[in-house]
């Protein structure tokens, strides 16, 4: 079979076209060594560090999927992703410690309680839009952050949880490399799942709503449903990731699930791409790689005596360029790594014709 | 009883500090409809500014008082300018994640230079402004800050009823597009309109440093209380954020005396829910909700 290349311009015929998912052949070759790589060279070439900033990314990287389906593709602005990150990773510890679920029972399982709560929060979309739906996602942020803490009965407040070892039939998942199968296979399928819901009625209505939701009122969309799937899936997404992330730092306390976070994994869609998949991973690999720059940077400072006062004073730096990354990318690339990426791509193709 | 009436003038007193605090977040939106999520940093900053005025460069109080306005209120118009500009025109999630990368920043900035400690300012206030009435005793800083509360109200409230540039950024807030095409100088409006709010939310940070002392933290999470005030009051009237923030002040005191101190700080957003999902626009806000 001849591999196809890239066309230098728009030749689409067919709407099947316009819907798939790879343009060329040599998209489906290159995931396919990349896939490949990833599962058979990466995870023996990294030292315990580099597999550790490998998981988070995984992890941190579905539930920014999420937040972009609510917020790049059905435009609902949502700053409570943190608290139900926490609330799937809530969920997943009490299930696993309380009722007994086993690890591959207790994942989707925290991801449908928080898709539950997620869809709770989200019905006031049905009223309103915009700003208003903005600052009611904010209150729901709070309100579960306060749930959190002090539903001491279920949650043992400030103590936390402590987590059961993962085993999957049978199989005890212990060091970073054996749950870095575990984080990146979960990555892979959410993010298949995440594409593919994208191109279906479901996500056509969603971009619909995104793009005007009278119109889309108007072309028979229950705009109400849709918003309220929405809502659903992005929660669902984001308790799944929580409840990886608590099994994989074995104790849990309500301490992380801040408002921050709800902020990062905003920031993460934004500089990532809004409306793109892959760019909610770019996103998710950015903020991870800033924060254990500016870690390890802090960490260098501190070690050595003479400029120990210098480490303490940048403490704060993360938040600064964190801040200026933010409003960097706002100001002048607002569609993110992604776009960046297709103009890079593209340039490449059209050369030397390239503008 | 007396516990009872020394909650109520608590909550009144903080209350006038949420609304003084809102009604610099509400002007931002009422001229350019942004979302302002950095408004508790802006109130930490007036609150440094005059920190670093009176006790480094050791200015007297009215000195420093007014150099730290200034200073707020030409932090204002660099914001804007800088930060906003770009972005008129631009989707709603873009303006309002800018503000919370600019609030990131501040508040960096703002660690970088005076680190997390706690501050008190030296104190300076007259002890005969404090008032005793029948064994409730109300200290000198609530007396102040409701003074400067309502004298604010008043000075707003004769700017925008019959200074031209006030009623420019009424035109504004009700129609930019007609407002533009009458000649009105609508990014002056802008730059003007997140000038005063800047100058409004410093005042307010220092009040409110004089009471709790001033910190980063304490001071930039006050930014995310306004929210439940402005929705309860409206958010676009600045009458409304006075009594919004009136009655979230009382409900937190209240809550906090009575029934849990834990509590205190989340009823605020327990209570912005149940507006929101019974009245979005408030108690005074235009009423403009469109049903989708």
């Amino acid at each position: 079979m001849k591999l196809q290349l890239h066309p230098c311009g728009n030749f689409k015929e067919r709407y099947e076209d316009e819907l798939t998912i790879f343009e060329t052949d040599y998209g489906r070759l290159w995931l396919a060594i990349g896939l490949s790589m990833l599962f058979g060279a990466v995870p023996f070439a990294s030292g315990p560090y580099l597999l550790y900033v490998l998981n988070i990314i995984a992890i941190t990287s579905i539930a920014a999927i999420g937040l972009n389906i609510l917020i790049g593709f059905t435009g609902q602005i949502s700053l409570g992703h943190g608290a139900f990150f926490g609330v799937g990773a809530y969920a997943a510890a009490i299930l696993a410690t309380q009722v007994h679920f086993p690890f591959l029972v207790a994942l989707p399982a925290a991801g449908l309680i928080t898709a539950i709560v997620g869809m709770i929060f989200g019905i006031p979309s049905g009223r309103l839009k915009g700003l208003y739906l903005t600052i009611a996602t904010l209150a729901g942020q709070f309100i579960i952050e306060y749930v959190l803490i002090h539903w001491d009965s279920l949650t043992k407040g400030t103590r936390g949880i402590v987590l059961p070892p993962v085993s999957i039939f049978g199989m005890e998942i212990i060091d970073e490399r054996q749950y870095f199968y575990v984080t990146f296979a979960s990555l892979v399928l959410m993010t298949l799942i995440a594409v593919n819901i994208v191109r279906t009625r479901y996500g056509r209505a969603f971009i619909a709503i995104r793009d005007n939701d009278r119109a889309a009122e108007g072309m028979g969309i229950p705009i109400f449903k849709y918003k309220l799937l929405s809502f659903g899936i992005s929660s669902f997404y984001a308790g799944f990731a929580g409840a990886l992330w608590a099994y994989y730092m074995t104790s849990i306390t309500a301490e992380p699930f801040t408002l921050g976070l709800s902020v990062e994994y905003i920031a993460m869609v934004i500089i990532g791409g809004m409306g793109s998949i892959a760019g909610s991973i770019y996103g998710a690999v950015f903020i991870t790689g800033l924060n254990e720059t500016l870690r390890w940077l802090t960490d260098i400072f501190m070690n050595i005596d003479a400029l120990q006062g210098v480490g303490l004073t940048i403490a704060p730096l993360r938040e600064l360029v964190f801040g200026f990354a933010i409003v960097l990318f706002i100001i002048f690339e607002p569609r993110g790594l992604a776009e960046v990426w297709r103009i890079i791509r593209s340039s490449f193709r059209l050369w030397p014709f390239s503008y | 009883m007396e516990f009872f009436v020394q909650l109520l003038v608590n909550g009144i007193s903080i209350g006038f500090l949420y609304g003084m605090a809102a009604m610099g977040f509400v002007m931002i939106f009422k001229s350019s409809s942004v979302l302002n999520f950095a408004h508790g940093e802006l109130l930490a900053f007036g609150a440094f500014i005059f920190l670093t005025m009176v006790t480094w460069a050791g200015l007297p109080v009215y000195a420093a008082f007014l150099v730290s306005l200034t200073g707020c209120f030409l932090m204002g118009f660099v914001i804007e300018r800088l930060f906003l500009r770009p972005l008129i025109g631009e989707p709603l999630i873009y303006v309002i994640m800018l503000t919370v990368g600019l609030a990131a920043i501040f508040k960096g900035l703002m660690l970088l230079i005076w680190g997390g400690n706690l501050y008190i300012y030296p104190d300076f206030l007259p002890a005969n402004l404090s008032i005793e009435w029948g064994g409730i005793n109300i200290p000198p800083v609530y007396v102040l800050s409701t003074m400067i509360g309502l004298l604010f109200l008043v000075i707003l409230g004769l700017f925008f009823k019959y200074s031209s540039q006030g009623i420019y950024m009424r035109s504004v807030a009700d129609n930019q597009t007609a407002a533009l095409s009458l000649g009105v100088h609508v990014r002056g409006v802008f730059a003007l309109s997140w000038a005063i709010a800047a100058l409004v939310a410093g005042m307010s940070g220092i009040v409110l440093g004089i009471i709790n002392g001033i910190n980063v933290h304490d001071l930039s999470s006050v930014g995310l209380k306004v929210f439940p005030v402005v929705i309860l009051g409206g958010l676009d009237s600045i009458g409304g954020a006075i009594i919004g923030g009136l009655i979230i002040g009382l409900l937190e005191t209240f809550t906090g005396g009575y029934i849990s101190p834990s509590l205190r700080d989340v009823v605020p957003y327990i209570v912005l829910v149940f507006i929101l999902l019974i009245r979005p626009y408030g108690l005074f806000g235009l009423v403009e909700i469109e049903r989708v």
